[in-house]
């Protein structure tokens, strides 16, 4: 080694060696495990799901480049974070949303929820979900406007007529329940084949169970979530719904139905999982999913809206450091909660 | 006697690679004496000794040139005969400047006359058996390099009934306890039985991870007709089993309070390195002025597992390995997940240098730390239970108090958190840093 002594070898703190993990990686296995549900929602919506995912994802990742330059910072789009919340804002809309309000959504998502909080890590709550709920309050009609999946006609129809509207499977039971009180959904092998593969109207993406999970089981496997938030979030809404019907089965719609129906598989897979806004510790987890399942449960049967996920995430995120204080592990060789 | 699986396992731990393949089936080699040693009179943990010869003076091997100087302090012996050439101040491999002893070997290797070993150990008194081991410098040759005769002097009212031989070796790259277990055995069995006496112990577990199938083999041997409550506790390969309040939970099942000894538990954990060092001061009467040390990783021409004389240049070691044979980022006096990166080559070795490891460009990383993602990795992975993620949030706000609420002092560097960690936060930097600064703040708190 003739150039020893000009050489600059790096001295740094342990460990020198590193499991090679990256948010980056991260968030690229969360757009994998995205693909499936994605091209579910060019079958079922063509053209339109095309255009807000364009619109989302470009949108999203655009507001966070300018919103870091504003603030003098690095870019911050290559950890592909913005892309995840592009594609999530986009899955939680309906088709006919005009691309001005989804990017509206964006901005909503990206500036307020998370730039200004400081950027990745520091958002308190799911940015795509914030962008949505934005979005529900700000235009009600145009984010409550549904349509049966296209199918033949997914890449003609480039404009939509109102006539076509469709209530979601959950708005047509909130409906009927209000005015005469009997489930009005029919239910049986062919609706619940449909509702797993998403031939249902709804928001682009959340529409098929199926996709979702297949895209929770490779996120399982990459161990980018863990089976604690889904399981106990999806249980509990089942646990839930099953007292409701054996209660009441002429006003309550069977477990399948509320499982199968709204955005409760992505919320449970995609959304409640976010690292960042959900708890540190498995136990945390467990209790955050319960609570997210109690919310949505009640808000679907006894709310003012037909679906509960959004919201239910979003006060379950506002209590994550809350529950992070009250699951930390009790430190070896300590008893639980000393220092 | 068999070896049994451990019944016990702590949280979290995590799989590097190991690439012992690298230095695992090459026998040890007895590296000839460099041209100068340079003995430092910070060999471990706790008071540097203080040098009591000087510039000019000639010495034999085994001479004391360095005194104790405290309670938790070693001897230092000449590890080779020859004239004292400087007595100075250097920097340590550690990063820190204490005294050194440099000797110029003569090349005759001649011992200090007068050393004698107690043969019948057996039935020679504990205390006497401790003094000889305090005499001949021995330090905890795993890492930390704790003086082993404070360790075997445990006060009366904190009985010993288990004695643990640490053979883990979990760090990746090192295969020097894993050779010593291959090659020696039986001298290591005798050693083992030497320190249970001391202690009193009823009970002797030797603990190896199970990517180690030959040093298993090997103990199993030694000890084939070993009496009473001896065994082989075999742990699943997973760093850091070898930790001492891990690998005690492991063996045992026992908890060490945060702030205590093993010895509170009723238990001594002893590396199988020092055992054997225990062994050649009872013995053959020889104080500690060798060790067996790694030298591998990818550059390195001919990986080997040497045994050189404490003092030792690292740039002689890597000479009798061949020198490189690719370019190197980075150098590391002991392995991947504790060592300590070096500046260059100029330090030498101790009672604690187990490796010598040189990593090529592509297997360095530096990294920019994001923020943190709350992905719960380093919890996972923390074999203490503490909570990463939140300490080194509270620690970049220089919240000390908080982070001392979170229990920061428990912290014990292993590095599992930030080799976990997908935000490339320098997690250990900031645990070490926090430490330091609540240690800092007890002590002017006491003061007052």
């Amino acid at each position: 080694m003739a150039d020893q002594d000009t050489t600059q070898y790096i001295v740094s703190t342990n460990p020198h060696a590193h499991s090679g993990a990256s948010v980056q990686r991260i968030m690229l296995d969360v757009i994998i495990a995205l693909v499936p549900a994605l091209l579910l929602s060019f079958h079922y919506f063509g053209w339109h799901a095309v255009r807000l995912v364009t619109v989302c994802v470009v949108g999203c990742v655009v507001t966070e480049a300018l919103c870091r330059k504003l603030m003098g910072r690095d870019l911050g789009i290559f950890d592909l974070s913005a892309v995840v919340t592009g594609l999530l804002l986009a899955f939680n809309l309906p088709p006919s949303l005009p691309s001005g309000m989804a990017l509206v959504g964006c901005i909503f998502a990206i500036a307020i929820a998370k730039q200004l909080f400081g950027g990745i890590g520091y958002n308190p709550f799911n940015p795509a979900l914030i962008g949505r709920v934005a979005l529900l309050v700000s235009f009600p009609v145009a984010m409550t406007k549904w349509h049966a999946p296209l199918n033949a006609a997914r890449w003609t129809a480039l404009s939509w007529i109102d006539g076509t509207t469709t209530a979601t499977p959950l708005g047509a039971v909130k409906t009927a329940l209000a005015t005469n009180q009997t489930c009005p959904v029919t239910w049986g092998n062919t609706s619940m084949l449909n509702y797993l593969l998403g031939n249902m109207s709804g928001c682009i993406g959340e529409v098929s169970a199926l996709a979702l999970i297949l895209g929770g089981l490779y996120l399982l496997y990459r161990r980018c979530i863990s089976w604690h938030i889904p399981v106990a979030y999806i249980g509990t809404v089942a646990i839930f719904a099953a007292i409701l019907r054996i209660a009441q089965p002429d006003a309550n719609m069977p477990v399948l139905f509320h499982l199968l129906s709204g955005g409760l598989m992505l919320g449970a897979i995609f959304m409640a999982t976010d690292m960042v806004t959900s708890p540190l510790t498995k136990q945390g987890m467990l209790i955050f999913g319960v609570g997210c399942g109690l919310l949505t449960m009640i808000i679907r049967r006894w709310g003012g809206y037909p679906e509960g996920v959004s919201f239910a995430i979003i006060l379950m995120n506002s209590i994550t450091p809350l529950i992070n204080r009250a699951t930390r592990p009790r430190v070896f060789g300590r008893k639980r909660g000393t220092s | 006697m068999k070896a049994i699986p451990a019944k016990f396992k702590v949280n979290g731990g995590i799989h590097p690679a190991y690439h012992k393949e690298l230095a695992r089936d090459k026998a040890i080699e007895n590296m000839p004496i460099p041209a100068l040693l340079s003995v430092s009179m910070s060999q471990h943990l706790g008071a540097p000794a203080n040098p009591i010869v000087k510039k000019g003076d000639s010495v034999l091997r085994g001479q004391l040139i360095g005194e104790t100087a405290g309670f938790i302090s070693a001897a230092v012996h000449a590890p080779s005969s020859g004239t004292v050439k400087a007595v100075s101040e250097a920097p340590t491999a550690m990063g820190t400047t204490a005294a050194i002893v440099v000797i110029e070997p003569d090349g005759e290797d001649t011992w200090i006359e007068g050393l004698e070993g107690i043969a019948d150990w057996q039935s020679t008194a504990p205390k006497t058996l401790v003094e000889k081991i305090a005499a001949a410098g021995i330090a905890g040759m795993g890492g930390a390099g704790f003086p082993t005769h404070v360790k075997l002097s445990p006060p009366p009212d904190k009985p010993i009934d288990t004695l643990i031989l640490n053979g883990a070796e979990c760090e990746p790259y090192l295969t020097a306890d894993h050779r010593l277990m291959i090659e020696r055995a039986d001298t290591i069995w005798v050693g083992c039985q030497i320190i249970r006496k001391i202690l009193g112990a009823t009970t002797v577990r030797i603990a190896i991870e199970d990517n180690k199938p030959e040093a298993i083999a090997a103990m199993e041997q030694a000890m084939a007709n070993a009496e009473g409550d001896v065994g082989i506790t075999v742990l699943k390969t997973e760093y850091p089993q070898g930790a001492e309040k891990q690998q005690i939970f492991a063996t045992t099942g026992r908890e060490v309070p945060s702030g205590k000894l093993p010895m509170d538990v009723g238990c001594v954990v002893e590396n199988v390195g020092t055992t054997l060092a225990v062994w050649d001061a009872i013995v053959n009467g020889k104080p500690l002025t060798e060790r067996v040390t790694t030298v591998t990783g990818h550059p390195v021409a001919e990986p080997r597992n040497v045994l050189n004389r404490i003092g030792t240049p690292y740039s002689d070691l890597l000479a009798f390995c061949g020198g490189l044979k690719g370019d190197v980022a980075k150098i590391i006096s002991g392995g991947p997940m504790m060592g300590l990166a070096q500046p260059g080559l100029d330090a030498t070795t101790t009672k604690t240098t187990s490796g010598l490891l040189f990593l090529a460009p592509q297997e360095t990383q530096t990294f920019n730390s994001m923020p943190c993602i709350a992905c719960g990795r380093c919890i996972e992975a923390c074999p203490m239970y503490l909570v990463p993620a939140e300490l080194s949030q509270m620690l970049e706000a220089e919240d000390y108090e908080a982070a001392e609420e979170l229990n920061v002092l428990d912290c014990i560097e292993c590095g599992c958190c930030a080799f976990a960690c997908p935000a490339h936060r320098p997690l250990v930097q900031h645990m070490k840093q926090g430490k330091s600064k609540v240690m800092l703040k007890r002590r002017q708190a006491q003061k007052k």
